[in-house]
């Protein structure tokens, strides 16, 4: 039968199994929002901004593993889809982005409502297809999912043409694909990670550093196997948060410019570093020639393009992580004497560390007349259900989370780590609240991030998404501020929000439910009522202004050149 | 260091751009580009003249194979491959040089294309320091206008691949 490529695409996603997509309709893309009547298993969530809509199928897709869809139409509605795209692709989301185009015989027009959305795209996505024939779609998009999803994930874009999606043709949904250039190396080669057992066993001071590619190759049940078999301590990145349990004693929790003390300490003086699925990000090195200077380095990574991009390698291992560890770890295996005398060696190591820990543990000054941040993250985890999934925005109160939550599972933390994008948290928190409507889903953002998508709370009200939103409010761009005390003789140009909003109103406002906590005997109560409040809620904490990220590496300083809390 | 790097690419819109992308956005150098179709239609190659040390080189060819639309990346390596150029040139030619063009044209076996009272138009093919060389001692006599491919390079020996 002969089917309109509208219908064709949505007949694609079908097959790929897409059950949500988020979705603002526009001039170019009525036919296929048209046709979403026809499909009852798919339900679009309409989003209030277009960037939202992508953070919202980024959340979908960090948090549940599968593709994340969004559509928006040509011209402004694609040009507010790339700060989503670019989020995803610094981070390796997989999603596939669609948007509408100005009929073909226009492109190149100046018609109305057209943008080179692929010329734009094209540096911020893994790949993107200009549909010029109907006859393609299905190929592209059964292509498209496939590039999003396999080796390095990352968002891919399909721009679709007004007539395209009017032209019939013969469905056909094809079986596989067979693309020339893109064979991504999935098997670590074993050689390799057999040369990577003997360097381990050998190590005297080993440290594992996991970076988000454990998340997305679903490696944590590997990573945690290696990890435990040798003793070694693992300390990971922002992204790499959840794949191992931090409240093992084996966790140094998060490494590089806001890591703990020992965790940086340890990565000066390590002998062996073992990177898996990281890629050794400046905010992870500080200075390069300073980063693990004693040490030895096997690089683990899908992408060949991360290893040896930043740092020497001594040892690099293509391959998805979770084939390389699930192979490392049988080395390990029939070496059993070789790792038993390995624990007894790094004894010493484990002291050391440990005499880190005690020097220089996580902490915060606690207060009874102010609210320290770092206390309502850590009631946030105390009260809050044991698989539930925290989103953040990007400044001081992403930090935080990541220093004190304690995060134990993989897909449980959502957060902007390569393109730092603020406004990301609220958006991301209602995709996974989407995909999991059942579990506790909650966004932890500071005033200046909220306030640059706050307008999704009407999208959480509409489609019934009980997301938990905490505001910490110290009316500032917090993060710009402490840059600008320690490095700006206190010049606190333009970071200063001092315009009291009224969040309990705000919510108010748009259906939900507002709290408002000023005083540290009020955040357990406020958090109480929050979470037991049905529908979405935002929280606001008034916290301590002026309270800093610590530790902290200074920009291109040496991670052993913290400046620590007092 | 000089490198000379051939890609094969599928002919798909935008690979062109994809390509020059990846080395601006990144800041990898181009010293220059061609790019025709082969004897598959679907397929084009590209030789790209770059310059870096090992790392950056090592960094240039993943990069490009990491391009969906790429499908094979040789860097040669010096002496791996014969490369050509081809550059037509206009010489000021009038009374007194008239001749000397035409001496040096032919020493580099370069072929007038064009003739008028004023000047000669010149084809010239070779490696890309013989094109130099001639340049450099057409300059002197009034180079009016220059255009050089930039090189294209076939690997030495008997292996081939097809595309």
């Amino acid at each position: 039968m002969k089917l309109a490529g509208a219908r064709i695409l949505l007949e694609c996603l079908k097959m790929e199994g897409v059950d949500t997509v988020f979705g603002y309709p526009g001039g170019t893309v009525i036919n296929i929002f048209d046709e979403l009547y026809s499909f009852p298993e798919i339900r679009n969530i309409l989003p209030r901004h277009e960037q939202a809509g992508v953070h919202a199928a980024d959340g979908y897709a960090r948090a549940s593993g599968k593709v994340g869809v969004a559509i928006a139409t040509s011209g402004p509605g694609a040009t507010n889809t790339v700060t989503g795209i670019a989020t995803a692709y610094m981070d390796s989301i997989p999603l596939v982005v669609i948007t509408g185009q100005v009929p073909t015989a226009l492109i190149g027009n100046d018609a109305f409502q057209e943008v080179d959305i692929i010329g734009i795209t094209r540096p911020c996505t893994k790949h993107n297809f200009l549909v010029k024939n109907v006859k393609e779609l299905a190929g592209i998009v059964k292509k498209a999912f496939y590039i999003a999803r396999t080796g390095r994930p990352g968002p891919v874009l399909i721009d679709l043409p007004k007539d395209v999606q009017v032209a019939v043709t013969e469905f056909k949904y094809p079986d596989k694909v067979e693309i020339k250039g893109y064979k991504p190396t999935i098997e670590g080669h074993p050689k390799q990670v057999e040369k990577a057992a003997s360097m381990l066993l050998s190590a005297r001071k080993p440290v594992i550093y996991v970076g988000g590619g454990v998340v997305l190759g679903n490696a944590a049940a590997e990573l945690r196997k290696l990890a435990e078999t040798l003793h070694a301590p693992v300390t990971t990145t922002l992204m790499g948060l959840g794949s191992f349990p931090e409240d093992s004693p084996l966790s140094l929790g998060l490494l590089g410019m806001h890591g703990t003390f020992y965790a940086n300490m340890a990565v000066t003086e390590c002998d062996l570093l073992v990177a898996v699925g990281a890629r050794f990000d400046d905010r992870v090195t500080g200075k390069i020639p300073a980063f693990a200077p004693h040490a030895k380095i096997i690089h683990m990574d899908v992408d060949p393009t991360s290893i040896r991009k930043n740092v020497r390698v001594d040892l690099p291992i293509v391959g998805a992580v979770q084939d390389v560890l699930t192979k490392l770890n049988a080395f390990l295996e029939e070496r059993r004497d070789a790792v038993e005398s390995f624990r007894k060696s790094i004894k010493p190591w484990l002291a050391q560390i440990e005499g880190w820990k005690a020097k220089q543990p996580m902490g915060f000054k606690e207060s009874a007349q102010v609210i320290k941040p770092q206390f309502v993250i850590r009631k946030l985890r105390e009260l809050s259900a044991p698989d539930a999934i925290i989103a953040t925005d990007v400044g001081q109160h992403q930090m935080w989370t990541a220093q004190f939550f304690t995060f134990t599972s993989p897909r449980t933390l959502l957060s902007s780590g390569g393109l730092g994008t603020m406004g990301y948290g609220l958006p991301a928190a209602m995709g996974a609240q989407a995909a999991f409507p059942e579990r506790q889903v909650i966004a932890v953002c500071g005033d200046g991030g909220f306030q640059m998508n706050l307008q999704e709370i009407a999208t959480l009200v509409q489609n019934r998404l009980p997301v938990k939103v905490c505001v910490l409010n110290n009316n500032y761009l917090g993060m710009v501020r402490q840059w600008q005390e320690l490095f700006f003789s206190k010049r606190y140009s333009q970071t200063v929000l001092d315009l009291p909003i009224d969040f309990v109103k705000l919510a108010e406002a748009f259906g939900a439910t507002g709290f408002t906590a000023a005083k540290p005997d009020e955040v357990e109560e406020t958090i109480r009522k929050g979470f037991s409040t049905p529908g979405p809620v935002i929280m606001e904490f008034k916290i301590d202004r002026e309270e800093k990220v610590l530790p902290m590496v200074p920009a291109g300083a040496s991670l052993n050149e913290m400046v620590l809390a007092s | 260091m000089r490198h000379t790097i051939t890609v094969l690419v599928e002919n798909e819109f935008g690979v062109l751009s994809r390509v020059a992308g990846l080395f601006s956005g990144r800041g990898f150098n181009i010293d220059s580009l061609s790019v025709a179709p082969t004897n598959e239609d679907s397929i084009s190659r590209m030789t790209i003249v770059t310059r870096g040390d090992e790392q950056i080189l090592e960094q240039i060819t993943k990069h490009l194979n990491k391009l969906i639309d790429v499908i094979k990346v040789i860097d040669f390596t010096d002496g791996s491959a014969v490369e050509r150029e081809m550059a037509l040139v206009k010489v000021t030619a009038e009374d007194d040089n008239r001749a000397e063009v035409l001496r040096i044209a032919d020493i580099f076996r370069a072929k007038v294309i064009d003739v008028t009272p004023k000047s000669y138009t010149i084809e010239v093919t070779g490696s890309p320091s013989k094109v130099d060389a001639i340049l450099e001692l057409l300059r002197p006599l009034g180079l009016k206008e220059l255009v050089r491919t930039g090189p294209v390079a076939i690997g030495r020996g008997a292996k081939g691949w097809k595309g």
